[in-house]
């Protein structure tokens, strides 16, 4: 299946496979366009299984779907881990719920896989710089990326980003830009800069090849389900990139014969303070209002989405929903997962537990469903939920002084 | 009303090459009609039933006009526009 364009995705007109990312007749976003069977002979299922199976350990081990050969950089990405979660199935009623944890990335974070696909495009048509504008995991992995292959970066972000984020990018050696503006503004600066400079600014004009990475999670959780789909998958939204290319990759790979049945639902989470295309998808609506982000969930707070049409069509089309949930829910979300399967998760993933718990508290779940999370990000990046939330014991360096307290506090419980 | 209209530069190709545009008007409505009055082809490609395509955005100095009064936002003399795609984001 190698990549044979772009193609803008409204109004089809195809583009050469290069840093471009909209549609000059219609401004639409483009895509990358890949073979078909009538333009080039199908590879047999079995084979293609076969040489997947032999790949690396990591997201290039699907090098057969991207936009990339992308080998030639140390830092590997993906190939995360997919755990069955039998207790937090168990406390919300459910029979089979899987966790994919893709803070298990370099960086911690499911951008490793976007930023591999991006970066690799990015060396192979000469750029010698890439960039960003990010609030946080987009930063840090592409200070990673840039260091791990060698190019100079540039990463902006906003000036009033907390210190945690800022030293966990600086440390690689970036070139750190703090604007004075918000997130908002800061993208709209790197949109217009990206104009001007011959930069690869992973999330803007190598959109096209960035968003492929993410089909990857898709392709994993298939494999490592025995090659079988899930019948529901719980995902956050924020730009909607994410969400839609997770269908794409379920997508072609039904078409490619890896794998049999029918797409799963798609079910889409977002923080009720930044809540656009849940909005519109309870209000029947097919295109987002844009509105201005409130919520602890930083890593989701994008207004203006992008891909909100498309995530709104695939929810439809697929039999699922989008939802949102409050900062107290989502803080319950990131409890509710430690607590039952040991992963400590960001706010985003708090926003995806929580929905899923709704779901569940509504009856929305087939007891039989096998259910996806997606787990996208880690709780380190936002320890400041966890403030609160439980008690310390607080004792003299006695044996007394512990026995006392444990007859307070749990004894007593 | 002499107002200045930032080109991105998947339009320049409209408008000659030009990057920014000196026009008049009092509203985004009346200033993008003056930037499609000099360059025609514009219309068609960033219009849409008396509107904008949905992937366009439009800032009045700096703030998206979604959050002003869309068209009929007022912009100042000296004022500036920014036209730019809607595809960006992911934090």
């Amino acid at each position: 299946m190698p990549p044979e364009s772009l193609r803008c995705k409204e109004c089809k007109t195809e583009y050469p496979l290069e840093a471009l990312y909209v549609c000059e007749r219609c401004f639409g976003p483009l895509e990358v366009a890949y073979a078909t069977e009538t333009t080039s002979p199908a590879i047999d299922p079995a084979e293609l299984k076969r040489r997947i199976q032999a790949g690396p350990g990591s997201l290039w081990r699907y090098a057969d779907f991207l936009p990339t050969q992308g080998r030639g950089y140390p830092l590997p990405a993906g190939w995360t881990p997919l755990i069955r979660a039998d207790r937090l199935a168990e406390e919300l009623g459910l029979r089979e719920v899987y966790v994919k944890n893709d803070a298990a990335n370099p960086t911690h974070s499911f951008k490793d896989r976007v930023v591999s696909v991006a970066l690799a495009r990015a060396r192979e048509l000469g750029f010698k710089t890439i960039a960003c504008a990010s609030t946080g995991n987009l930063a840090n992995a592409v200070a990673a990326h840039a260091a791990a292959a060698g190019l100079e970066s540039f990463v902006f972000i906003p000036a009033d980003l907390e210190e945690q984020k800022i030293l966990a990018t600086g440390i690689y050696g970036t070139n750190l830009v703090s604007v004075n503006g918000n997130y908002d503004e800061v993208n709209r600066l790197c949109t217009e800069l990206a104009g001007e400079h011959e930069w690869a600014f992973v999330n803007i004009n190598l959109r096209p090849y960035y968003a492929e990475g993410s089909k990857t999670l898709a392709y994993e959780i298939v494999e490592q389900l025995s090659w079988e789909l899930p019948d529901r998958v719980v995902a956050p939204i924020a730009s909607g990139s994410l969400f839609t290319k997770l269908a794409r990759g379920f997508d072609e790979w039904l078409e490619a014969g890896l794998v049999a049945g029918e797409l799963p639902r798609f079910n889409g989470a977002q923080a009720a303070g930044c809540s656009p295309v849940a909005q519109a998808f309870a209000a029947g609506r097919d295109f987002c209002q844009p509105v201005k982000p409130e919520t602890i969930a930083k890593s989701l707070a994008i207004g203006n989405p992008a891909d909100g049409p498309y995530a709104l069509d695939l929810a439809r089309r697929s039999g699922g929903r989008i939802d949102s949930v409050t900062d107290e829910e989502i803080r319950e979300g990131i409890r509710l997962l430690a607590r039952t399967t040991g992963i400590f998760t960001e706010t985003a993933g708090g926003v995806t537990t929580a929905v899923l718990k709704q779901l569940a508290d509504r009856g929305e779940i087939d007891r039989d469903e096998r259910v996806v999370v997606l787990i996208t990000g880690e709780g380190l990046k936002t320890l400041e939920c966890a403030r609160g939330t439980f008690e310390t014991w607080e004792i003299e360096p006695t044996a007394r002084s512990f026995e006392q307290a444990r007859e307070r506090l749990v004894l007593a419980a | 009303m002499a107002v200045n209209v930032k080109i991105p530069t998947q339009l320049r190709s409209a408008t000659g090459g030009e990057s920014v545009a000196t026009v008049d008007g009092a509203t985004v409505g009346e200033v993008l009609d003056a930037l499609y009055a000099r360059y025609g082809e514009l219309r068609q490609r960033i219009a849409e039933d008396g509107g904008l395509r949905r992937f366009v955005n439009v800032y009045v100095d700096g703030e998206d006009i979604r959050f002003l009064a869309g068209l009929d936002t007022p912009v100042g003399d000296g004022g500036e526009v920014t036209i730019l795609p809607a595809v960006a984001g992911g934090r």
